[in-house]
């Protein structure tokens, strides 16, 4: 219990995981909250890939978890730009109008 | 010892408090002050671990862009939050079931789950002593050398999305009176001057 061992991190990234997808099906509407849970998911993968990382002594995962980042800022970006050319259109963010789009 | 479980357990506790309250928070400018506080507690967890760069780096992208991105556009966009909350309650029950059963899953396999007798002959870059050299330094020994091409594509991701970014956001508007040089320099005296023959007693 008092030795931190892998279990712990592992443990939670899984919570901060679960917490990521929870928070994409209880704000179904809110674009914005989606991709604050998204962010929340990525953060627990990099969680994930530096608790292996240390406790096996391979460098490599921290580097993974580093294009991970990057990826991430590159999503938010594109997709709050996206929110805002949406609502620019619409006026609105709410993901059901979104399908209008199509066709 | 007692003290970084202490400290471990501080950090995950708020951490995953956090992360519950980004999701359920009523004001979605909290919600962005709580994942800046989650960003924050994993970036400690991160440092526990001697993980410090990532640490870093995780309060440099995250809290100090990511962050701040969300939170401009939280503040620049007027919307009607009140409504997009509707059906809040309607899909907690689901939500809560597919939450519940991926986290059993998650727990299934971390509990069933071992190290293979030869994980630590296979790694690809075997971490350095610490005393040797230091967490940021052997990360950079190794970006910079075996996985410089990696790098360079992650720059290249930034670079595209910085361009998407301007190129979804940028528009043209009428109605705007801006000064144009170029205009300007090009005009010809015959364009803008005229000469007009005056005859005597006959006006313009």
């Amino acid at each position: 219990m008092l030795e931190i061992g892998l279990a712990h991190y592992l443990t939670v990234a899984a919570i901060l995981f679960t917490l990521g997808i929870f928070g994409i099906f209880l704000n179904r509407k809110n674009v914005i909250i989606i991709m604050m849970s998204i962010e929340l998911m990525l953060l627990a993968v990099n969680i994930n890939l530096v608790a292996f990382s240390v406790f096996l002594g391979d460098l490599t995962g921290q580097i993974f978890a580093m294009l991970v980042l990057t990826v991430a800022a590159a999503e938010a970006a594109i997709g709050l730009a996206i929110l805002v050319v949406y609502f620019r259109n619409r006026g609105s963010i709410a993901v059901e109008d979104i399908n209008l789009m199509k066709g | 010892m007692i003290i970084q479980a202490l400290a471990f357990y501080v950090f995950a506790a708020i951490a995953i408090a956090s992360g519950v309250m980004v999701v359920t928070s009523r004001n979605p400018v909290h919600s962005v002050l709580y994942l800046i506080l989650a960003f924050f507690n994993a970036a400690a967890l991160f440092v526990l671990i001697g993980a410090e760069f990532i640490a870093m780096i995780l309060i440099v992208v995250y809290v100090g862009a990511v962050a701040v991105l969300f939170l401009f556009v939280v503040m620049m966009l007027d919307i009607n939050f009140v409504e997009l909350r509707q059906g809040f309650m309607r899909y907690m029950p689901i939500g809560a079931l597919i939450g519940l059963v991926l986290l059993a899953e998650l727990v299934f396999v971390g509990g069933a789950w071992t190290f293979s007798g030869e994980a630590t002959q296979v790694m690809l870059a075997k971490t350095p002593e610490i005393a040797a050299v230091h967490n940021t330094e052997a990360i950079g020994n190794l970006m910079y050398t075996r996985y410089v091409y990696l790098f360079q594509a992650a720059g290249l991701v930034l670079l595209v999305a910085m361009i998407g970014a301007i190129v979804l956001t940028h528009r043209q508007r009428d109605g705007v009176r801006k000064q144009r040089i170029g205009a300007q320099i090009a005009v010809r005296r015959e364009d803008v001057v005229e000469v007009v023959k005056v005859t005597k007693g006959g006006g313009v």
